[in-house]
């Protein structure tokens, strides 16, 4: 690998750190105008961030090691995804050490050490929100497997890189699987990062909350840490659904100069700004479910992506051939 | 100077006679046995002495092995003329033996270290009566994976069983060890016979018993698949596939926690050994329907495994239902196996074996650890249930870190072991439209989603299982004063925890030695490892994976943060109560419990589990909550052949009156059809 390669790479992960918590900012403001608020600025998240790294971090008296660590594991693996992902060019030094199912597992362990981090206090609180999260992770994930199987099935790759080149060099045309996969995706990425209908990011009720629940013995920098995460988990989310569904625009390998790194990274905020408007509409537009209906909404997530799969596999569709 | 020719003249002699060199190791282990019996009540002479010896001819045969793996050099077989006249004993060494033998001595090694410091006095059997059913019984696995006759092969089989059954009832004063111990014997007695039923089957009424003449016996279709039958049967029912698994979760919390792991991670893997044996190369899988049934049997018992583990509130039997899972998933990767090899997709049907293999492998790691792992807590707390566990990560840090390697590496998490052999098996599931069967390809996304499923849950319970166990506060007074394990325990719980890493990171050589089996079962590999970054089973353009680049890139990005966190911010921490959103109260018993955790999945998989429930009225003075959970199969499929054979029985003991006369009666009555049959 040349050392263009790892400036890229450096710099995408650099990008995706920075701008990851402006698109959380940005969803607020959108969500703040849909509901008739006056909208917090969109440097919010970023003071937010300033003011927790600046604090003393309380820590109850009995946290285990594993309690102070987890973020820092939480804040890696995100930050690992991000540089596996192709949000502005594919021709990534990195995102040969995954492809899209082993994200899947980059995500799940941020997940598994979120929820055993949560239940080392021994709060009660914390345990609930541990197990709800656990629930709606291994419920989601089947459903995210499965549209990664559609993918597979359209562009002949599941490493996100040659999935992405396929599909964004490609004759343009709309296959009827998609839509589904589509539908089942946007469930998922609602879900795994607890936003409405699944969970309030916004909520006070500690009875109702899953991952806020988790985070509540939280403080100082490693609440930044986690919140940052988070931050970062959505945008990879976003980078994902771009990869799969919206590739256009992206700086594709053999044609990634510096103007096209350029252009690549003006379509991203672009997408990003209709991305977080929609997911915006989307919550405005629904209420939370109860905790007892996830496993529904979930199912159907899943059923819809089996539905396109099953569309893709009756129609014959096949692309690559 | 001299070190280097000689150390390599040493591996040439010893890979010359791998097999003998092999053998001889065996009978090291069957000696420990019975030096044990030397001294049989001194622990410090069986536990601290013998053990350790144990654990290096564990190591020895596992360097063996590799070192026939990685020469690359084809089958060895010798003939030992022991045993019954004109049936000698047949043994074979070839690459799907020399795979699990190198899983015998790399799990074993770990598991005999953390006995030799587990085993003291006063509980159960005498230490050297111990040794002597533990070396038996490692030893007569060894034999399995050796035999290449059927007859060895069953008097191995049988002696693995037996020196089991006595190591599960060795604290045989307690009933319901008794009744594990009985259901255990009834079952492996069940497969047994319907092994020697395969085994008959296979010899095609030639008599020739060995598996030479088997391999070359071209049995038709129909006969075939009734051998085949049988050995599923049978080796199923050794492996805990559902429905033959209800010995599983009985026998291994009865049995003390080494033995539960050297069933859990070694025994099962016998029978995954003698099905990849009989049905790759005694019955050359040839009818692609016997995948699609091994497929099934494996997705179900998976996903049964990974529901029951979660409503489990006993530590042991959690990890006994986990192991039921583990295997289905191996099964599954098996038939899937078959179901490519079955369509002439030798690439995909390599792939799918490989992800069987491996996870077989890293099953016997992260398994035996964890079952380890319970004995020691076992010992500091004198708990297994659930609900009197918590907070045991302050008192026990080492068994709390090491076992936290192991709950994440069955939790199929990357960059450890369990997500190798995961992702393995998912990227065979990918390849499945390829196969000619129009209406399979529509059935088999539902099989990956089932998979996956199963695959997220166990996550879920593994994080059951440790946070109820080492995190939280502890839920009884007398546990901030349980110990941590000894050094010998601490030594061998070390052993399996870096396998687990050390597959997990660089699965390149766990994968060259499926590699060879996979070369010998099916002519055909997956794409040679040509970089030590990462793997791509297939193409780099399709899939890859490098566990390092992910532990390197986060152990990186966590190192970066922590100083960059340091320079800009600050490093200041200041001890609290914890707060618990403002509530000052909180006890113990406000913690979620074990049965609380298993509370969704009770909800979502209700039809699974049959239930009694207790509710207590709302003006109860001293409310209790009761519920019991049961599997269906025991109801449904046990029970009722229980009570035909009791009635049976209650009918042919009409016969016997107790009287003389009538017994003798019964005799000349029997001498004389005899005779007119004979006449």
């Amino acid at each position: 690998m040349s050392a263009l390669t790892l400036v890229r790479q450096l710099g995408e992960v650099v990008l995706a750190v920075a701008i990851a918590p402006l698109f959380m900012g940005w969803i607020a403001q959108c969500r703040a105008w849909l509901q008739n608020r006056t909208a917090p600025p969109l440097t919010q998240p970023y003071r937010m961030l300033r003011k927790l790294f600046h604090k003393d971090a309380a820590l109850a008296a009995d946290a285990s090691p594993l309690f102070r660590t987890a973020p820092y594991v939480l804040f890696g693996t995100m930050v690992l995804a991000a540089a596996i992902i192709p949000s502005v060019a594919t021709d990534l030094p990195f995102a040969r050490a995954a492809d899209a199912i082993a994200l899947i597992g980059l995500f799940a362990t941020a997940r598994v050490f979120m929820a055993l981090a949560a239940m080392d206090i021994g709060t009660a609180f914390g345990s609930l929100g541990a197990r709800r999260e656990m629930m709606i992770g291994f419920l989601a994930e089947p459903a995210f497997l499965m549209v990664l199987f559609n993918a597979f099935l359209l562009y002949g790759s599941t490493a996100l890189p040659s999935l992405v080149d396929a599909n964004a060099t490609r004759r343009f045309f709309i296959d009827p699987s998609v839509i589904f996969a589509e539908i089942a995706f946007i469930m998922v990425l609602l879900a795994e990062n607890a936003r409405i209908p699944i969970d309030n990011p916004a909520t006070h009720l500690e009875l109702t909350m899953i991952h806020e629940a988790m985070v509540l013995e939280y403080s100082a920098r490693h609440l930044a840490l986690i919140e940052w995460a988070a931050d970062l988990k959505l945008f990879n989310y976003a980078c994902i659904g771009f990869a799969l569904f919206l590739p256009w625009g992206i700086a594709v390998h053999g044609a990634d100069g510096g103007g096209a790194l350029l252009l690549a990274s003006a379509v991203l905020l672009v997408k990003l700004a209709f991305a977080g408007a929609a997911l915006a509409l989307i919550e405005s537009l629904s209420a939370k479910l109860r905790i007892f209906r996830a496993p529904e909404y979930l199912a159907m997530a899943f059923l819809l992506a089996v539905l396109g799969l099953l569309v893709h596999l009756l129609l014959g569709a096949n692309i690559h051939a | 100077m001299t070190v280097a020719p000689s150390i390599s003249a040493v591996v040439a002699v010893v890979s010359r006679n791998d097999l003998n060199a092999i053998l001889l190791l065996l009978g090291v282990w069957a000696a420990l046995g019975f030096a044990g019996l030397a001294r049989p009540r001194s622990v410090g002479y069986v536990a601290r002495l013998l053990f350790p010896i144990g654990a290096v001819t564990c190591l020895g045969i596992a360097l063996l092995a590799g070192i026939f793996l990685a020469s690359g050099q084809g089958a060895q077989s010798l003939i030992l003329p022991i045993g019954l006249p004109d049936l000698p004993f047949h043994l074979r060494l070839d690459p799907l033996s020399g795979f699990f033998l190198l899983l015998l001595g790399l799990a074993g090694a770990g598991i005999s270290t953390f006995a030799a410091g587990y085993f003291r006095s006063g509980e159960g059997t005498a230490p050297g009566l111990l040794g002597l059913q533990y070396h038996v019984f490692l030893a007569s696995m060894g034999v399995v994976i050796l035999a290449n006759d059927a007859y060895l092969f069953m008097v191995a089989w049988e002696t693995m069983a037996l020196s089991s059954y006595f190591l599960v009832t060795s604290q045989h004063r307690i009933p319901e060890i008794r009744r594990a111990g009985f259901l255990y014997l009834l079952m492996a007695h069940l497969g047994a016979v319907c092994i020697l039923f395969s085994f008959g089957t296979m010899s095609a009424g030639n008599w020739q018993l060995t598996f030479d003449a088997m391999r070359g016996n071209t049995l038709s279709p129909g006969w075939a698949t009734v051998a085949f039958v049988f050995a599923l049967l049978g080796f199923g029912a050794k492996a805990g596939l559902v429905p033959m698994h209800v010995w599983l979760p009985e026998a291994h919390p009865a049995a003390p926690s080494p033995v539960s792991a050297m069933m859990s991670g070694l025994m099962l893997k016998t029978a995954i050994y003698a099905m990849l044996r009989v049905s790759f190369d005694l019955l050359h899988a040839r009818s692609w329907q016997w995948g699609v049934v091994v497929l099934v049997l494996g997705l179900f018992s998976a996903l049964f495994g990974a529901v029951f583990a979660a409503v489990q509130t006993d530590m042991k039997r959690l990890l006994a239902y986990s192991s039921i899972e583990n295997i289905g998933l191996i099964f599954a990767g098996i038939g899937l196996a078959l179901l490519f090899e079955a369509s002439n997709l030798r690439l995909f049907a390599a792939l799918a074996l490989t992800a069987a293999l491996i996870h077989a492998l890293n099953h016997s790691f992260f398994k035996s650890l964890l079952f380890l792992a319970t004995g020691s807590v076992l010992h500091a707390t004198k708990q297994r249930s659930l609900g009197k566990l918590g907070g045991l990560i302050r008192s026990m840090p080492w068994v709390a870190a090491l076992a936290l390697v192991g709950t994440l590496a069955i939790a199929g998490l990357p960059p450890l072991n369990g997500f190798v052999s995961e992702w393995l098996l998912l990227q065979s599931f990918l390849f499945t439209p390829q196969i000619p069967h129009a209406f399979i390809n529509m059935l088999i996304p539902l099989g990956a989603a089932a998979l996956a499923l199963t695959v997220a849950l166990a996550a879920y319970v593994m994080v059951k299982f440790y946070g109820v166990i080492f995190l939280g506060q502890p839920r009884e007074p007398l546990l901030t004063h349980a110990h941590d394990a000894n050094w010998l325990e601490r030594i061998g719980l070390m052993w399996l925890a870096a396998g687990c890493v050390t597959i997990g990171v660089l699965p390149q050589f766990a994968l060259r030695a499926a590699g060879d089996v996979t070369g010998m079962l099916l002519g055909q590999s997956i794409a040679p490892v040509t970089s030590l970054w990462s793997i791509a089973p297939i193409a780099p353009q399709q899939a890859s994976y490098s566990g390092l680049i992910f532990l390197a890139g986060i152990v990186a990005v966590i190192a970066v943060t922590f100083v960059v966190v340091r320079l800009l911010a600050h490093g200041r921490v200041r001890r609290t109560a914890a707060w618990d959103c403002g509530y000052p109260w909180q006890t113990s018993r406000m913690q979620d419990t074990a049965e609380g955790f298993g509370q969704p999945i009770r909800h979502m998989f209700g039809t699974f589990f049959r239930m009694e429930r207790a509710l207590p009225s709302p003006t109860d003075a001293e409310p209790r909550y009761r519920i019991q959970i049961e599997d269906r199969v025991w109801r449904a499929l046990y029970l009722p052949v229980a009570r035909s054979l009791q009635w049976l029985a209650d009918e042919v003991s009409v016969v016997q009156s107790g009287r003389l006369a009538v017994y003798l009666l019964f005799s000349f009555l029997t001498l004389l059809a005899l005779l007119v049959f004979v006449l």
